[in-house]
């Protein structure tokens, strides 16, 4: 019986790599600019964490194979060679080494993403979350957006921002979307906020995952490096219609996209 | 110290009426029975509501037949409504977090067993102990009762994230009255918890008997004690956090809802809150509740491989002290559940350093209890199986937190069917483990007869293979980006996964009907079991040197005294290859530690 289940251990780590090993499932490809190092450092963990999983799993087999059942004849304790000391190095060396190296370049790879500045140049966009969609806001040709009045936000009539229309000059040329569109190759500045409840905003193919915060306004910056068609999804709990929260994303050439924003400016 | 302590524990006779015996217990092993009852009773319903959400993820337009009855508006014709989708969710991992994970493998086994392996003869405070089961009993029913009154449970998630969980019934079905009474019954809870942690620290402080030094106490001992420090400190942060949501609903304060909210196109009446501020208090929480759901099953499993293997484990203390470190650092390490929450990015690389040092103790403990294998006479039975099981489970969620350590890869894995599988296979499914081990391998000092451990061993070969189909594809779906939570998979590139949800479905009823072998054991052996002798497994902790079950004030009025660190195997003695605690005997081959 001892035996069987070292062999059910070995078989069920050798079959749950597989898929990893032949890439079966992975994340969708990506298009921006900072996801290689997000990349690379999942598939470093990978190593790592498949090296270590396939070697705990292969070794409590193997003791459990050999040191199974009654020996009648032995009758002093036999201790795994270097005892406990042996393998508190060798977590800490192993595994500390491992963690630490993880740690550093991990680092990295986050800080590519949250500790830059966006440049001078990027296009700013917004983008507000509420129950159960997203919206998207470009400041139209005066480069500002108009302010937002929660009090007068009404889906019933299409003021999904709280424009003050007749007031405020700023928001006249506002062009609101419910689906996003940028340029490929172009910085964006997203700003961020949410108008009820916490919601995310997570693109994998851009390698972007960032929750909204009622109450804050947040800032993130990327670059999207292939034309074509993504999603954004919400991943944050946010009510009934949560698994039906989400958009497109439309990454254009330059010119696609200066002429999908004359068209929704001649929507509004 | 020690003999006064035996004394100070002698302050209840024997009971005499049907209700003190059974009802208003102050045993602690009646207590520790009635909490392992709660608990039997709480994962029935937790998993019944797993098959639930199970079968609605694998085909989401099946009419489970009678559906109904638990909710006309959440399934008209037995089809179950996106909203009562995430309140059967919520509930599944309500039921499983706080009464079962916490309840069996700490309160249930460490009530029976804890004052047995101190050699005391009580707790030291049994009418705080009384009250700490029927406070957690109260708010069972407490929680229960959200099926039945206004629009069911709340549907926001075990971690009730505000706002959603603080702006009342605008938020949709169950997030008003659902909401109130979840926070209440959690208030409750933390309560309950506390009495009981202010029981088993010092009942391990003070109530040790002669010659049981610190260093004596069995793993599950220091396992128990460890969670009870946890359990001290961070059930205290939770049920002010529960109160203060509370709050928001009742009396119109802000705590966690801020400014300009609107919803339905009305602007909220709340200002000034914060939404983050629940995170942090909840997560403050809510990680060491991750230990406290395993740290007990490790030191059971470690007590159930140490007489199995029938030596001691490489070193005792070291993982003692990997238990400790675990504790400590549970705390330090929360905000990886915040990495893309809003907080500043630079906490979260904060958060991460001490969340990839955590591996280290937690790899210790995976290295020791496979190192001890080695030379070990290992007897395999349900008990061993199930503590062997736990080491292989645990190592598979261990190695995933490399993964979600890391904010960097947080930002593909967060808050998808990864993360599901890497808390399933350590807090939920190892823990359950522990509680089988503990279960075939105590069952016999608790009831006083034998399980049938063949049908243990078929149970353990389908639980095995078959949580292994549930979760292991988890990882996958998380690695494609599947989102948790959601009931129904619209979104363009999860469509091709829904095969794999199917899978896991399946497996799921699978393994889910085989406890069916679990519970029949349990109640068929508890009444026509063969009668157990006092040391079955010829151990060697005190509670194998008292009778099966153990009288009321369960060493018979001896002052028992211990002579030995608790894992005398492997070694020659008048009575084989173990030496009780409690015999005076001196071996030459003993393995006490200075």
């Amino acid at each position: 019986m001892a035996k069987l289940f070292a062999v059910t251990i070995v078989l069920i780590a050798i079959l749950s790599a597989i898929p990893v090993i032949r890439n079966t499932w992975h994340p969708v490809p990506d298009v921006s600019a900072h996801g290689q190092a997000i990349d690379d450092q999942l598939s470093d963990t990978m190593w790592e964490a498949g090296i270590s999983f396939l070697a705990s799993q292969i070794l409590l087999a193997w003791f459990i194979w050999k040191f199974s059942g009654d020996r009648p004849g032995e009758k002093t304790t036999k201790n795994f060679p270097g005892g406990a000391t042996g393998l508190v190095l060798a977590a800490f060396i192993l595994v500390g080494v491992e963690v630490f190296a993880l740690g550093i370049f991990g680092a990295k790879a986050w800080a590519n993403m949250y500790f830059t500045q966006p440049g001078a140049d990027a296009m700013p966009v917004q983008v507000q979350a509420g129950q159960f969609a997203f919206y998207f806001r470009y400041p139209g040709p005066d480069g500002t957006f108009g302010s937002i009045h929660p009090d007068m936000i009404s889906e019933a009539n299409a003021n999904f921002y709280g424009l003050d229309l007749d007031h405020d000059p700023d928001a006249k040329d506002d062009i609101v979307t419910a689906e996003m569109a940028i340029p490929v190759n172009r910085e964006i500045r997203l700003l961020m906020h949410s108008k009820d409840v916490s919601h995310s905003f997570y693109v994998p193919a851009l390698r972007i995952h960032q929750d909204f915060v009622p109450g804050l306004d947040l800032q993130i910056h990327f670059t999207a490096t292939k034309v074509g068609r993504y999603e954004i999804v919400c991943s944050q709990l946010c009510g009934l219609g949560h698994y039906n929260m989400k958009a497109y994303l439309d990454v254009y050439s330059q010119e696609d996209f200066d002429n999908w924003l004359k068209k929704e400016a001649a929507m509004q | 110290m020690h003999d006064m302590s035996a004394h100070a524990a002698a302050h209840h006779g024997p009971p005499t009426s049907f209700i003190r015996k059974h009802v208003f217990s102050l045993d602690h092993k009646v207590i520790g029975k009635q909490y392992y009852g709660l608990g039997l009773v709480a994962v029935i319903i937790g998993m019944v509501l797993s098959w639930l959400v199970r079968l609605h993820l694998g085909w989401t337009n099946y009419a489970i037949p009678g559906l109904h009855l638990l909710s006309k508006n959440g399934a008209p014709g037995d089809v179950m409504t996106p909203e009562f989708y995430l309140q059967l969710m919520t509930m599944h991992a309500t039921f499983m977090v706080f009464f079962v994970l916490t309840v069996a493998p700490f309160a249930a086994f460490g009530n029976f067993f804890l004052p047995i392996h101190t050699g005391a003869e009580d707790m030291p405070f049994p009418h705080f102990n009384m009250m700490s089961f029927w406070t957690t009993f109260v708010a069972f029913c407490v929680m229960v009762t959200s099926f039945f009154v206004g629009d069911g449970p709340t549907l926001g998630g075990w971690t009730q994230y505000a706002p959603l969980s603080a702006i009342g019934s605008v938020g949709g079905p169950g997030q008003g009255l659902g909401v109130v009474i979840w926070a209440i019954s959690i208030a409750i809870f933390c309560v309950g918890q506390l009495f009981g942690a202010l029981n088993f620290i010092p009942n391990v402080l003070d109530l040790r008997c002669k010659g049981m030094s610190m260093w004596r106490l069995p793993m599950p001992t220091w396992a128990w004690f460890i969670t009870s420090c946890m359990g001290l400190t961070s059930f205290s942060v939770l049920m002010p956090a529960c109160i203060l949501l509370i709050l928001d609903h009742v009396a119109g304060t802000s705590f966690f809802v801020p400014s300009n909210l609107v919803i339905n196109d009305q602007l909220q009446p709340h200002a000034g809150g914060s939404t983050l501020l629940w995170q942090h208090l909840f997560w403050f929480f809510g990680h060491p509740e991750v230990y406290i759901a395993i740290v007990p099953g490790m030191g059971i499993i470690s007590h159930v491989l140490i007489t199995n293997m029938r030596k001691p484990m490489l070193s005792h203390r070291v993982l003692v002290y990997s238990m400790g470190a675990l504790a400590i650092l549970s705390y330090m390490v929360y905000g990886h559940h915040m990495f893309v929450s809003g907080m500043n990015p630079f906490s979260s690389l904060l958060f991460s350093f001490p969340t990839l040092l955590i591996t280290i103790p937690s790899t210790i403990i995976v290295l020791i209890l496979i190192g001890s294998l080695y030379g070990a006479k290992l007897r395999i039975n349900a008990a061993s199986l199930f503590a062997l099981g736990f080491i292989s489970l645990f190592i598979t969620g261990g190695v995933s937190g490399f993964f979600l350590a890391q904010p960097s890869i947080q930002i593909l894995l967060h808050a998808t069917y990864f993360v599901v599988a890497h808390f399933h296979f350590t807090m939920a499914i190892a823990a359950i483990f522990g509680i089988f081990s503990g279960t075939y391998f105590w069952f016999p000092k608790m009831w006083g007869r034998m399980m049938n451990d063949k049908l243990g061993q078929l149970h353990f070969w389908l639980t095995f293979v078959g949580v292994y189909c549930i979760f292991m594809p988890m990882h996958y779906l998380g690695l494609a980006g599947n989102v948790r939570r959601y009931q129904a998979f619209v979104v363009d590139y999860m469509q091709p996964l829904v095969g794999v949800h199917q899978f896991i479905t399946i497996a799921a009823l699978f393994t889910g009907a085989v406890q069916f072998i679990f519970l029949y054991n349990l109640i068929h052996s508890r009444f026509w079991g063969e009668p157990a002798p006092d040391n079955p497994w010829q151990g060697t902790s005190l509670e194998w040197s008292i009778p099966s079950p153990p009288p009321h004030d369960n060493f018979g009025g001896r002052h028992v005294v211990v002579y030995h660190d608790p894992y005398q195997y492997g070694v020659e003695s008048s009575t084989g290859d173990y030496l009780m605690q409690d015999s005076p005997e001196q071996v030459k081959n003993a393995h006490d530690e200075p």
